[in-house]
């Protein structure tokens, strides 16, 4: 049985209004009990026998050439099984397949502080970290660029010599409507330059793979990675071995949020050290490789310049943006359209111009970090938004309500909306947080802002241009009434797992713990592209329910005949086949199942998803940010500022979220709340910084400063459903949109508390203390609107 | 030079050979096979290799396997007695509290450390406990409830104090 969803009419589970057994309620997660008991299996809790432990030699330099390595010391210490260099696997690597542009280990020359250059195989860590000592590296340093000034300014010193020249990793201009008259038209005009200074992931989990060549010629790589299947693709790429000689599995994964969600040089280490072995070889990152593998959000410097009528509607959006791309392309071409491509809704742009462009620098690589790529351009627009607000002396939330884009419509960018949950989230942060009562309305010092946002369900396009489904589930359906449900999905914690299997339940009416979930493992699930860009719940969610209806039906035709009722009646719930009004036509699911597979043979299921093709714009680029469906957020924070010292304190915020319907709202909450508190830990606390030497300035949890229980403020969670006609029971994305309101949130309540615009993140006490300082020198003494 | 050890974990007594330096942390998850204490940064900064020494938390990264010669350890695998989830465990499955998992164990480890001295703690108690123990994935809010909750759970099902009766 196979069957196939795609954009279109609703499928089982859409009605409106279905009685749900599991959807929609706070069920357990699958791997709850095993997490809570300490048996979940991560990468690095794996120990086969004969285990060997690897290590990688890292360059001191942020930019130099290699004139030669030796390793003949190395190779001679007891214990050591065997070393490699970049000369071992030349092959080119990138998660994108037009920008190939990293090896594995460095090979002529190291691009920033942290580069890998050779690795060991050893009896145990201690033995291997000896051997990178004798391992002798002769440099050649070489001037570095760090910043985006100094690498536009040098192109002669170039940072990656697979870029055409100089060091500009992607450019993109788009112009959608007439910006030029909808700027010159404004009756006010917004314009200012805002940065993000760069965040990285900081997963508690750190990354961590083994590899292990079987007799049987099959190499193992187990991997804490979220892309299991593009990582398979470049093994094969690079080790030059066919992909169906390589399992990649994925386990329990500690957390990615992007930043586990391409290859790193650890897998290909781990398997070409197996390869040359003959054991299983396992590296765990310590938590200053973790840092320097980064991957994290770019710093981007914003200018926008924002028009609008006397009524606060707007006319015309420019922005101009660069990005310090770090070393390597990584997902660095969809970046830089993302940075301008996202801002589409949930506000009408009636013309829309944005000039990115990413650059290469000598420093760890930037990526995808949770709302890729458009968290930074998100919070300087809605300050701006903020500002006009303020200049056409309109309520801020007014303000949005004014240029709502509304549901099922295009984006100035021919982006496709359906479901549009925008101004229900409007409302509902401001009916909880009392908004009313409180905006210019509180005494110095205390404040509160909002902020609005969207973010994709999945991209329409893989990464690799293909015909075939972005997901798939199969599904053993067992005569004991227990069903295997086998999936390509990466549960990174997010609890895709869990997903699955409640939508199993519900369509094939068995209790969640007759349930078991395979995901994640080469060998034995369909393909599934990954957790990244939102696209897990929607995409494999459509693939279960799809996989589920065959089944359905044949057990339901079974029972009908049975019971001489039309198979539409006979309802599979609550782990019972039942018929209506007749009291003996019921049956344990175990039996039903039975009764199917007698009339019809062994019983399976496959179902897929593939996205809608046709609904993005037809300039170039207009399919990148396209996806099936959008979700929508907004937040309103409320903080302190202590104006002796800088300090800000945020007490509360308040986190409305359209997830389009919440298939579990306990999990769509940990997603809100997760996301609301990783945005304020980057609007106070964190920031990937690097010296005048490229080195990273605090490489440990202590130094680079995630949120304590003691930083984080409350969180309130308000779920928004809009109920989107392609979603699996109208379900759409939660685990990055409701990032993108906190910075500018907290950033808009910082003014109304103390008048200060911060344009610069993180907002440490120095730079706020500053800003209140230049606020006071100018004689601005804030009496805000409160006379 | 290797050094032999005895001390109890769990409750079941077990004798190592370590190396000098081996950390309790090491000791715990490669020569016990104990690898529910997790290892995140390896410097105590962290929280995820949280265990009970003599019943008070620790950092198992922190702490070398020698300190515990003789010693009574308590991981997250000594929580649930019998198949029988501990009522901090239930409430963290029940309540959403782990995502990933990665930072659980520590976090239970340092929630029953608190318990066991301050049955009843307030949130901002619970706060001050946890304050050691990163987690990246929830922003703390479901952890907190959990604690909380599991306390409530405790001190329900402790018989009520002689001398008091009912009407």
């Amino acid at each position: 049985m196979s069957d196939q969803r795609q954009g279109g009419p609703p499928g089982p589970g859409d009605g409106e209004a279905a009685a749900f057994s599991v959807i929609g309620k706070r069920n357990r997660k699958v791997d709850g009990r095993r997490k809570v008991t300490g048996q979940t299996l991560f990468t690095d809790d794996l120990q086969p026998a004969r285990l060997l432990h690897g290590k990688i030699l890292r360059s001191p330099h942020a930019h130099a050439r290699i004139r030669s390595i030796d390793t003949t010391r190395a190779s001679a210490l007891a214990g050591v099984h065997a070393v490699i260099t970049g000369r071992d696997l030349p092959v080119a690597y990138g998660i994108i397949p037009w920008t190939r542009d990293e090896y594995p280990l460095a090979i002529d020359k190291v691009l920033y502080v942290g580069d890998g250059v050779a690795a060991v195989a050893a009896d145990d860590e201690r033995i291997a970290e000896a051997a990178l000592e004798l391992i002798e590296v002769d440099y050649q340093v070489l001037p570095a660029v760090l910043t985006v000034e100094e690498a536009l300014a040098h192109p002669e010193t170039q940072v990656n010599t697979f870029a055409g020249k100089g060091n500009v990793s992607k450019q993109v201009r788009l112009t959608f409507g007439d910006v030029e008259g909808g700027l010159a038209g404004a009756e006010v005009l917004v314009e200012d330059t805002w940065f993000h200074a760069g965040s990285t992931h900081a997963a508690i989990e750190p990354h961590c793979a083994m590899g292990d060549l079987g007799a049987d010629g099959i190499l193992t790589v187990h991997s804490s990675t979220q892309v299991p299947h593009y990582l398979h693709r470049e093994l094969s790429r690079v080790l030059e071995l066919p992909v169906d000689r390589i399992r990649v599995i994925q386990p329990a994964v500690g957390g990615g949020f992007g930043g586990k969600s391409e290859p790193f040089d650890l897998e290909f280490a781990v398997a070409k050290l197996s390869c040359l072995t003959g054991r299983p070889v396992k590296i765990l990152y310590t938590r200053e490789e973790v840092f320097t593998a980064h991957r994290g959000r770019h710093p981007m410097l914003m200018t926008y310049r924002v028009g609008a009528d006397r009524d606060g509607r707007l006319t015309a959006v420019q922005a101009r943006i660069q990005i310090d791309g770090g070393a390597h392309s990584s997902f660095g071409l969809v970046t830089t359209y993302y940075s301008g491509q996202l801002l589409g809704a949930p506000y009408r742009l009636p013309a829309y111009e944005f000039d990115s462009t990413r650059v290469f620098t000598n420093k760890p690589s930037c990526g995808p970090k949770r709302g890729h790529g458009s968290v930074q351009p998100r919070f300087a627009f809605e300050c701006a938004l903020d500002m006009l607000a303020e200049r056409v002396d309109l309520d801020p939330i007014e303000l949005r309500r004014r240029n709502v884009l509304g549901p099922d419509t295009r984006t100035i960018n021919e982006f496709r909306i359906t479901s549009n949950g925008f101004l229900e989230c409007l409302a509902g942060v401001e009916r909880a947080s009392g908004w009313k009562e409180k905006f210019r309305r509180l005494p110095f010092g205390r404040g509160v802002g909002v902020a609005g946002s969207t973010y994709i369900s999945g991209t329409n396009y893989p990464i690799y241009p293909n015909e075939m489904p972005q997901s798939a589930v199969q599904l053993k359906v067992d005569r004991s009434g227990r069903v295997t449900v086998f999936a390509g999905v990466s549960d990174i914690g997010q609890g895709c797992d869990s997903v699955l299997a409640y939508i199993v339940a519900e369509e094939l009416g068995v209790a969640l713990d007759s349930i078991r979930v395979v995901t994640a493992d080469t060998d034995l699930t369909p393909v599934d592209l990954g957790a990244y860009s939102s696209r897990i719940t929607f995409m494999a969610g459509n693939a279960a329910i799809a996989a589920c209806a065959g089944v359905k039906r044949q057990i339901q035709e079974a029972l009908a005949e049975r019971w001489g009722v039309p198979p539409g009646q006979v309802r599979l719930a609550d782990g019972c086949a039942t018929a209506p009004g007749v009291p003996s036509h019921s049956l344990p699911i175990a039996e039903a199942f039975q009764a199917a597979e007698a009339r019809s043979g062994t019983l399976g299921g496959v179902g897929s998803y593939n996205t809608p093709k046709d609904v993005h714009g037809s300039y170039r680029g207009g399919t990148i940010g396209a996806s099936p469906a959008y979700s929508f957020s907004a937040h309103i924070a409320e903080v302190e500022v202590d104006g002796e010292t800088g300090q800000v304190r945020v007490r509360k915020i308040w986190v409305a979220h359209d997830c389009g319907r919440a298939l579990n709202p306990m999990l769509v909450e940990g997603q809100m709340e997760g996301s609301a508190a990783m945005g304020f830990g980057e609007a106070l606390l964190e920031e990937q910084a690097y010296d005048e030497r490229g080195l990273h300035r605090g490489p440990s949890l202590l130094d680079y400063p995630l949120a304590t229980t003691l930083d984080t403020p409350e969180l309130e969670s308000i779920i928004v459903e809009s109920h989107d006609r392609e979603g699996p029971y109208g379900a759409k994305e939660a685990g990055e949109g409701p990032l993108h309101p906190s910075i500018p949130a907290i950033a808009n309540a910082i003014h109304d508390a103390v008048g200060v615009r911060l344009t610069r993140l993180p907002f440490r006490p120095p730079a706020v203390l500053a800003a209140l300082q230049a606020r006071y020198a100018a004689g601005l003494a804030w009496k805000g609107h409160r006379g | 030079m290797k050094e032999r050890l005895r001390f109890v974990v769990n409750g079941d007594p077990v004798e190592v050979a370590v190396e000098p330096a081996t950390t309790l942390l090491e000791c715990l998850r490669q020569d016990l096979h104990l690898t529910g204490s997790k290892q995140g940064c390896d410097k105590g900064d962290c929280g995820a290799c949280t265990v009970l020494l003599d019943g008070r938390a620790v950092l198992a990264c922190l702490v070398l396997a020698r300190a515990v010669d003789g010693r009574q350890v308590t991981t997250v695998e000594g929580l649930a007695s019998a198949g029988r989830l501990h009522p901090l465990q239930d409430a963290f499955d029940s309540q959403g509290a782990a995502q990933c998992g990665f930072c659980t164990p520590g976090m239970l480890m340092s929630a029953f450390a608190l318990l066991e001295e301050n049955a009843q703690p307030t949130l901002e108690e619970v706060r001050q406990a946890l304050a050691g123990n990163l987690c990246r994935c929830t922003g703390y809010t479901k952890i907190l409830d959990a604690v909380v909750t599991a306390a409530g759970v405790i001190q329900a099902s402790r018989p009520a104090p002689p001398g008091r009766s009912g009407t």
